[in-house]
Order: structure tokens, then sequence, then C-alpha cells
């Protein structure tokens, strides 16, 4: 064994440490200037802090941007998947439930009433699975840069809008091959894809916080995601349930805006105001639960991710 | 005191560390639901789980004022980052406050947000945004974020295709742009060329020299010793030391070099020390021509190496090198080899040697000290380095060459050769210019012809 010595490594003088600890002062020059941040401990509940997100509304708007453009980068048939999806989909239950099943379609051809059943789902389960893993492909984010975590899941709800976009011309086309006119009641559609919207936006806050947490709702996701169209009036009109399930059925918030998304474009179908307000009540209160939950939940996602 | 920046009071932050598990941030809902009995069985029970917690950060207090840098320096896991996670709201302490007085941009990594699929332009508004932009804030200073950054051909081009140098460029061109009030930078440095680090430095002293906040996380002694007046030292998550940087950076060296010397007293410790052990430095000294031993000198003084060594196996010669790195980059800016003896050295003797490094004209700044010990022609086995365990060479400027000062936004080189100028024909010259330096005086020069040099 061979000690090194180092003379100079001993013996030099030590900086004492400064003396700040004097809180003292502090409410004095609190009153003086207002912080523009406090940083504490989180204890409970917090505030939805809307005026924050809105500064950062254009995050939002540029996350937004960035999915989509991330999504038709680099592929070989680009937009046509958002084409081909929804109508191969249409043309296999139309196959299946229209022709087979004989299912009832509140009298409107099949294919155009699958066809818009589908499109309404497409967007709510779309939403769902890109919001639903976000936080954890921005993970890198999270874990460098501070900025309304709750940006990130409704940049999803509003990127999906594109390819609803899309889809509905296809809608378009499709109306005029089977010379179906839409009515004035057209002009509630933006409202039924708001209430899409809003409906996605909260199912996917809770999922993306808990998949933060929980790993396993990735794996949860598919199997959630089927049974939730079954449980939903996609392949078959609300008509097929029970009148006396109706209310209960009108719970699931999808109910109203696939009906509502045939109500507008189609006219005629089994949806009532009742289930609308129902629905729309559950959507809102989801979200606004969700949006609660999440910034709940979120200080600690750069911890976990 | 109206001018405070941040008052951090009491923070803390501890983690909750698996001791039997390892270190697993999530959990599958599955595991939650299996270890659920087991659980509650332990806490029926009185048993505490096997989580251990880890606190970060202990208690940290301090204040920053407006338009200070201040530097915060410490060991890998000292609780740096962790400190700058909670400021810049990435995580939130598990106790204590802090109050932020002004608009925060935080750099904690370069390119942050940054996509590789997308272009130089739809990067800069992505990574604008996220660090807190608006659109119509970047739009305004796109042109000088992308002439900074001088990859004007290529802004539409996907950022996959850049190289990693211009991928930093624009990645910290624009959070250099983002113009905050308070400014967080962790260990930005740590990537890109020499040139651009010192840019970096460069803009970060243009941002400090503008009244704003800077707080500067970052291993590189150098670079906190040129930007920051005042330096905070964090040991095991708490303040070790707080005071004027020079002061700071004293008590930082003396604690790592403790550190190392205690670490490595064990000859075999293959963190510090490589080699077999057959041959090892027994004491190593820095000092000047008097005997006194210092590390700082002036620009132009020799500088003294003391080397003592003990062979512990027969050696086929003993050869010695003295090399010096360059603070900022680490690279090794100069090296001498000397050889001691050709002969066979007995196991059991021990020798010492002395280096001189005369006039040594390299530019102001911070010198890590390398020191390596061989055979007289080099082997693999046997041999000893010393590599930045001594403090490092400190050269300033003197009293003589105050403008000789390093400036980091323009790199003047490491090596000052001996100049010398002749004037081949004089100006007109006028009155003597108000605080002109003895050395500024022309009139004077060209009269008597004098040459000026090193």
């Amino acid at each position: 064994m061979v000690s090194v010595d180092f003379p100079a490594a001993r013996g030099a003088g030590r900086v004492e440490m400064e003396a700040v600890v004097d809180t003292g002062d502090l409410p004095e020059r609190v009153a003086e200037r207002r912080p523009t941040v406090v940083i504490r401990a989180s204890t409970g509940w917090a505030s939805l802090n809307l005026r924050e997100l809105w500064t950062y509304s254009d995050l939002l708007f540029i996350l937004a941007g960035r999915e989509v453009k991330l999504r038709y980068k680099q592929t070989g048939l680009g937009v046509t998947w958002v084409i081909l999806q929804p109508l191969m989909a249409s043309l296999i239950f139309a196959v299946m439930f229209g022709r087979f099943a004989k299912l009832p379609s509140d009298g409107h051809p099949y294919a155009l009433f699958v066809f818009a059943g589908v499109i309404a789902w497409n967007y709510f389960a779309g939403v769902l699975q890109r919001a639903g893993n976000s936080l954890i492909t921005d993970a890198r984010l999270i874990t460098k840069v501070y900025f309304p975590r709750l940006a990130i899941p409704l940049a999803s709800t509003f990127s999906a809008l594109i390819d609803l976009g899309v889809a509905l011309g296809v809608l378009a086309i499709l109306l005029v091959i089977y010379q179906v006119a839409p009515t004035w009641r057209i002009i509630t559609l933006p409202f039924f894809i708001l209430l899409a919207g809003v409906s996605a936006a909260g199912v996917s806050l809770w999922l993306s916080a808990l998949n933060v947490r929980y790993r396993d709702f990735v794996h949860a996701m598919p199997f959630l995601l089927q049974v939730w169209m079954f449980a939903s009036p996609v392949v078959y009109a609300t008509t097929l349930v029970p009148e006396k399930w109706r209310y209960l059925y009108g719970l699931n918030p999808a109910v109203a805006f696939i009906e509502g998304f045939r109500w507008a474009i189609l006219g005629g179908s089994s949806l009532t105001v009742q289930m609308v307000i129902v629905s729309s009540a559950i959507a809102v209160a989801v979200f606004i639960g969700g949006a609660f939950f999440f910034r709940r939940v979120e200080r600690g996602f750069a911890d976990n991710v | 005191m109206s001018d405070l920046s941040i008052s951090i009071r009491g923070i803390s932050k501890s983690y909750q560390i698996a001791r039997a598990l390892g270190v697993q941030p999530y959990r599958t809902l599955q595991e939650e639901v299996v270890a659920l009995p087991r659980k509650l069985w332990k806490r029926a029970r009185g048993q505490s789980d096997t989580l251990e917690t880890f606190w970060a950060l202990r208690d940290v207090s301090f204040d920053v004022t407006k338009g200070e840098v201040v530097g915060l320096i410490g060991r890998n896991g000292a609780g740096k980052s962790t400190l700058l996670k909670i400021l810049s709201r990435i995580t939130d302490p598990t106790s204590g406050r802090a109050d932020i007085y002004g608009r925060v941009g935080a750099l904690l990594e370069v390119g942050t947000g940054f996509h590789m699929e997308l272009t130089g332009r739809e990067n800069v508004f992505l990574s604008g945004a996220i660090l807190g932009m608006r659109r119509s804030e970047i739009a305004a200073r796109f042109d000088d974020i992308v002439s900074f950054a001088e990859v004007q051909q290529f802004i539409d081009t996907p950022t996959k295709r850049y190289s990693s140098g211009m991928f930093t460029r624009l990645a910290f061109a624009v959070a250099a742009f983002l113009e905050p009030e308070i400014l967080f930078v962790d260990e930005v440095l740590a990537v890109g060329d020499a040139a651009f680090q010192k840019k970096c430095l460069g803009k970060m002293e243009d941002v400090a020299g503008q009244g704003r906040t800077v707080f500067f996380v970052s291993h590189n002694t150098q670079a906190i010793r040129q930007l920051c007046t005042r330096c905070v030292l964090l040991e095991h998550g708490e303040v070790a030391a707080d005071g004027p940087t020079d002061e700071t950076l004293t008590v930082y060296n003396q604690h790592l070099r403790d550190m190392r010397v205690d670490a490595e007293s064990g000859v075999n410790n293959p963190e510090n020390r490589r080699g077999s052990g057959a041959v090892r430095f027994t004491a190593v000294s820095v000092e000047d021509l008097s005997g006194a031993e210092r590390y700082a000198f002036d620009m132009g003084e020799t500088v003294r190496f003391r080397l003592s060594y003990r062979a512990n196996q027969p050696m086929r010669g003993v050869a010695v090198v003295v090399a010096l790195r360059s603070g900022l980059s680490r690279d090794m800016v100069t090296s001498a080899r000397h050889v001691v003896t050709e002969r066979m050295v007995e196991p059991g003797s021990t020798g010492t040697v002395v280096v001189d490094l005369p006039d040594v004209y390299i530019r102001p700044g911070e010198y890590p000290i390398y020191l390596h010990l061989s055979e007289s022609v080099p082997t693999k086995t046997n041999y000893d380095v010393l590599d930045d365990l001594t403090p490092p060479l400190v050269i300033a400027a003197g009293s003589r060459r105050m403008h000789d000062n390093f400036d980091p936004a323009q790199p003047f080189g490491i090596f000052s050769l001996p100049s010398r100028m002749t004037v081949a024909q004089a100006p007109v010259i006028g009155r003597v210019v108000a605080g002109s330096t003895a050395l500024g005086r022309p009139a004077e020069m060209a009269s008597t012809g004098i040459t000026t040099g090193i």
C-alpha cells in the first residue's frame, strides 16, 4: 500500500456558508412585489389555471400541428389511409351486419348509416389512442421543460380533427352517390363534433394520466376500445336497445354524438333530446373531473415517466 | 431588496426508492393489485414498506438578486439538476417554497422539443412554443435565430439530416432568443465544439449584461469562473458553500480532491489510478521557483512540478509526462515527456524529479494537470496516471497584460507565443487619449522605436 500525499489538498481555508436563512423580512418583500411564480410542495387538488393554459394556446396548436405533420411524413399512402381505413371498416360492417345479420339502420342505406357511425367513432377512438400514450411519448419534454401538461393530451383532440375532416369529405361523396340530400339539421353537426371532442378529451385526460402511473393501461386500451365500440351504436341503431334501458345506455357519451352525427347528416334517428342532455352532462363531467385529476397528478409526471 | 429575482426557502426533495426491488419508477396495475394484500398485511402488522427515502435536496435556502449571475456547482448526484428542475417547475419540491420574480427561460437540454422528422423551421416554432413563446414572438425573432445558428440554407430540411453541430446551434439559438428575465442553464456547454461553447458562453454573458438573472449549473469550473460572480456549492443535497465564485470553487476543488485522495488511497483502485501498480506516484507538488507550493501563476512565470515515485517491481527505466488539459474542453493542451533513466530500476526504490515549464505563455484560464509515470519505453501495464487529481493550474493575466484576459465570446486560442511589433510607418498622432494604458502609448513607441513583445 502506498499512500499518496497531496500537501496542497489539506488545510486550505474553507468558505463559511453565508447566512441566508433570514425569513424575517420575507413578508415585506412579498408585499413589495408579487412573485410571478410560487413554487411549493403539492398538496391535494390544484386549480386548473386556465389562464396559464391560454397563454400557451399557441403551443397547443403547434403540438397538434406536429402530430398531423408526423402522421403524414414518410408514409407511402399518406392521407389515403385516413380515407381507406373507415371505408374498409364500413364495407366489412355493411356486409357482416347489414347484409348477413340484417341489423336495423333506421331506414337509411346501411352502408351510409354505418359509415357515419364509424367516422364519429374513429375520431373518438383516434383521440384516445393518441392521447392515452402521449405523455409517455413526450416523456423527454416533460422531464426537460415546464409547460401546462394539459396541452399534450388536448393536442390530440385537435389533431384528430384533421382526419375527421377528411372522412367527412368522403361521406359527402357517399351522400352524392346514394343521392341523400342533407337537411337543415346539418348545421347542428359542429355541436356533435364538439360533444365528441369533449367526450374524447375527458376520457383521454384520465387515460393519459393513469398511464403514467400504470403502464399496462396501454395493453388494456385496444380491449377497452373494442368493448366500448360495441357498447355504442356504431354498427347498429339505438332502436335495437330496449326502451327501458335507453336511459342507462345514454350514460355512454359516445351514444349521443354517434347518433347525433347520423341525425345531423342523414336525418331520422332514434336520438332524443333527453339522451343528448344526459350524454352532454356526462361528457362535461368526465372532462372536468379528468382535468382536475390530471392537474392533481401532473406534478408527479416528471418523476414517473 | 426589491430587486429580488429568486428566493429559495427550505426547499427539500425526497424520492422513494424501492430497496429490495431496485429503482422502479412506475408500476403496472397488475403488480399493484397483486401487492395489495401483502401491503395491507404488512401495514396491519405495523411493518414499513421496502421503500427507502432518498433526500435529493435538504433544506436549501438562498436568494438571487436581479442581474446576478450565479453558478451552481457540485458533484454528480449533489442535487444540482433536481434544484433546477424544481425552480423551472418540472417537478415539485417535497417541502419548502421558492418565489420567482419574472419570466423564466429554462435550458435544461439542448434541443428540447425538437423532433428529428420535422424541418428546422417547424422545430424552431415547436421548440419556441414549448419554451413558452407565442407564435408571433417566434416569427419576429425567426431571422435572428436562424442567422445565429448559421443554418439558413437548411432551414427547410428535416433536422435528422443536420450535422450534430447544426442541430446544437439551432437548438441553442431558439433558447438564446427567448429573452427571459431569468435564465436557467444546465450543462448545455457539455455539447458542441469548443467554438460553439464559446459562442454560448458569450451569449449568456450578453444576457447577464442586460441586467437579467442567469442561474448556471455546470461541472465546468472554468466556465463558471468566467461567467459567474457568485457560486453556490451543493453537496449531498445541501448548500456547502455560497459566496464569491473564487472562494466557492476553492472549497469545491478542495472537497473534490479530499474525496479523490480518500477514494484511491488503495493503489489498486481502478477508479482514478490506472496501470498494474508496478510503479506509483507517491507525492506531487506544483511550486514556483522559490520552492513555495502554489497552483496559481501569472502568464510568463515558471511552473515547477516536483514528482516523487516508488517502483514496486523492477522497472525498465522511468519516464514522466507532465501535461495540461484545457479547462473548457478537457483536450490536452501541451505535454512534456522526460526519460529519467533507461536503466533497470530496483524494486522498492524511490525517486524524485523536478520538471520545469519555463515562461508559461498560455492564456489565462484553468488547466487541469495530467501526470503520467511509465517505463522508459511505455508499456500497457507498468504505469501510473494522476489525471486531474491535483488542483488545476490556474494562469492569471498578471498585472502587466490585463487586456489579455480571456473573453469566451472571442476565442483567442490557448497559447500566447512571444510576438514583436515594430512600427514601420507611424501615423499622424495627436494628444494623449484619456484613460489609455501604459501599453497604449503609440506616441512614445513611434518616437523611440521601441519594439514591444512579451
